[in-house]
């Protein structure tokens, strides 16, 4: 009887190495098949992204001199002038955005993270959030433009700050409730066990280790409030002038590049490539300044998980 | 030699009081062994008092009674599963922190209730002190700043005195040799024994009177484990250690008082001697045998 099952026993074994052994080559071309099918989906989504840079950066570059990025736009159709106002203007806004969104969107993700728990009051806020993170940025325009432009009288920089910032906390908020989770537990329960106050742990334990995750979010949503133009035409407008105060209009890259581009004459044509390229250029340089600060804090050890 | 055992802390105990006579060490010590037969305890430090907790509606702990003698090192053991990870954590409030769970019952601590409404949980954790099963430095902070994050953040300021603390703390845990010129470094760095003894000097920092150890060394690998348990024989002359561990030879070297547990319960507490020579219970006497567990 024994000798019976040691037998089945080394059968079953032979057939079950037999089936591994062609299972192993099945599977070492579909291993083949799925990573050439990977590589060529990655070639298909760098080819438009190079395309862009490339075709930005020959058409742009004409425009490029000191009268270009200082200068005011010249009058219509007539060549020289630049986008002085417009950098200026988007530097304000965007930085005025940030300095509202960000801490609202840091501090709204530290509440749901670690504070809030799985209430319905704390759902309702994270499914807000995605709602308004997939929600058109003109939506943004026309809120702005409502609360604050009819309000106040006039189109100008806050409404244009409020919009974009609008567009920031939801995105800020996501990514910074996604990265203090990844903080691991033990790390909390350490500060607990030194009989640390709960808002000190979360503040100068779990927030900073999770800092370096949290900037990258905060310049990711910078680098998509930079690009926006919908919600800035309802709000700040767009002129000529450089600034004149928070209350009037104020020029935006996005608004020149579209007004720059939508003349027919061949010398906008250029500024707008021109201020296109600048723009990526803009946030290339404040994404790779973040994080390079933000490294040399200290700020980016990985926290082991 | 299980007679010298006995005798040998009662020693201990007495040494403090000064030279004696001969004469009346040898009375001192026969009264005192005598009377430690059945009542091991030299002080409570802590008294357990009908201890219950709960994980949602799954029962943890089921009416644990303790008392766990000062300055002297306290085994939990048991099998997975047991509640001696629960019971350690029932002793700094630190379990009812885990979402969904409770515990109610008495733990006394020099005379006060750390369980009483009065007690703010926060606070009686700066007298506990706890290491954990996993070493888990602060991962953004240095050697210094990992042992001084407990007086910073609770509120000390004297820059002098935190150095100091960090540097006797670090001895006391025995790291200091080693890390004494990268105080600096992130605390990270460093391997997980060492990870670990810079746990405790944190933990050491605070001053602590009871310190509790979850399985300290289960992440350890045997020299590391063993640094560790030489330390908790230099710390229990002036802490009171409570140790939790699934290793048996472990429980046997570290500890003075040992308890067994399973299921949720208190099976049998005594001298660690006598629980793993004399076990009363026939569960202790199938666990320290190797029988199950």
């Amino acid at each position: 009887m024994s000798e019976n099952t040691e037998k089945q026993e080394r059968f079953h074994r032979r057939e079950v190495q037999r089936a591994m052994v062609k299972n192993a080559r099945k599977a070492k071309i579909i291993d083949k098949i799925v990573s050439i099918f990977a590589i060529a989906c990655v070639i298909l989504a760098v080819i438009p992204l190079t395309s862009i840079l490339i075709e930005v950066i020959k058409n742009g570059i004409a425009a490029f001199n000191w009268d270009f990025i200082t200068g005011r736009p010249s009058a219509i159709g007539r060549a020289g002038g630049g986008i002085g106002p417009a950098i200026q203007g988007t530097l304000i806004v965007v930085g005025l955005a940030t300095m509202i969104g960000a801490p609202i969107g840091i501090l709204t993700g530290i509440y749901l993270s670690e504070f809030a728990g799985n209430g319905p009051f704390p759902n309702g806020v994270r499914f807000f959030n995605e709602v308004m993170t997939g929600l058109p940025s003109v939506v943004m325009g026309i809120v702005g433009y409502i609360l604050i432009v009819l309000t106040l009288g006039s189109f100008s920089v806050w409404a244009g700050a409020f919009s974009l910032s609008l567009i920031m906390i939801p995105i800020v908020s996501r990514v910074t409730e996604e990265t203090i989770k990844i903080i691991p537990n033990s790390i909390r329960e350490a500060g607990h066990a030194l009989g640390i106050p709960k808002w000190k742990i979360t503040l100068f334990i779990t927030f900073k280790s999770a800092i370096s995750g949290i900037l990258t979010g905060v310049v990711l949503s910078i680098a998509r409030i930079a690009g926006e133009t919908a919600p800035l035409i309802m709000t700040i407008l767009g002129t000529s002038l450089f600034f004149t105060g928070f209350n009037s209009p104020v020029d935006a890259l996005p608004l020149r590049i579209w007004r720059l581009s939508s003349q027919p004459y061949e010398s906008a044509q250029t500024q707008a490539w021109g201020a296109a390229l600048f723009l990526i250029m803009l946030v290339l340089v404040l994404s790779v300044a973040l994080r390079l600060l933000a490294q040399r804090r200290g700020f980016a050890v990985k926290a082991e998980i | 030699m299980p007679a010298k055992e006995t005798i040998k802390p009662v020693s201990e105990a007495t040494g403090p009081m000064g030279e004696s006579s001969p004469l009346k060490e040898i009375s001192v010590r026969t009264v005192e062994t005598t009377k430690r037969i059945d009542e091991p305890q030299r002080r409570s430090k802590v008294s357990i008092k009908g201890i219950n907790a709960w994980f949602g509606s799954k029962q943890a702990l089921k009416n644990i009674n303790l008392e766990i003698e000062e300055n002297a090192a306290t085994a939990f053991m048991g099998p997975s599963g047991c509640g001696k990870t629960t019971l350690i954590r029932c002793l700094n409030r630190m379990h009812e922190m885990t979402p969904g769970a409770k515990a109610n019952g008495q733990v006394i601590l020099d005379g006060i209730d750390i369980y009483d409404k009065s007690i703010d949980p926060v606070v009686i954790k700066r007298r506990i002190g706890m290491v954990f099963q996993k070493p888990n430095p602060f991962p953004t902070m240095s050697i210094f700043d990992n042992v001084a994050a407990g007086l910073k953040l609770n509120g000390v300021k004297d820059k002098k005195l935190i150095k100091e603390i960090v540097e006797e703390s670090l001895e006391g845990a025995g790291l200091w040799e080693e890390v004494k010129n990268e105080l600096d470094k992130p605390g990270m760095g460093l391997s997980g024994g060492q990870q670990q003894r810079l746990c405790i000097a944190r933990a050491l920092a605070m001053q602590p009177e009871v310190l509790l150890m979850d399985e300290p060394t289960s992440a350890l690998d045997p020299i590391a484990s063993f640094k560790i348990e030489e330390l908790v024989h230099q710390l229990k002359k002036h802490l009171t250690i409570i140790i939790v561990t699934h290793n048996m030879q472990q429980a046997a070297r570290v500890a003075d008082h040992a308890a067994f547990m399973y299921l949720g319960e208190m099976i049998e507490y005594g001298k660690t001697l006598q629980i793993f020579q004399y076990p009363k219970q026939e569960l202790t006497e199938k666990f320290v045998s190797g029988k199950f567990g």
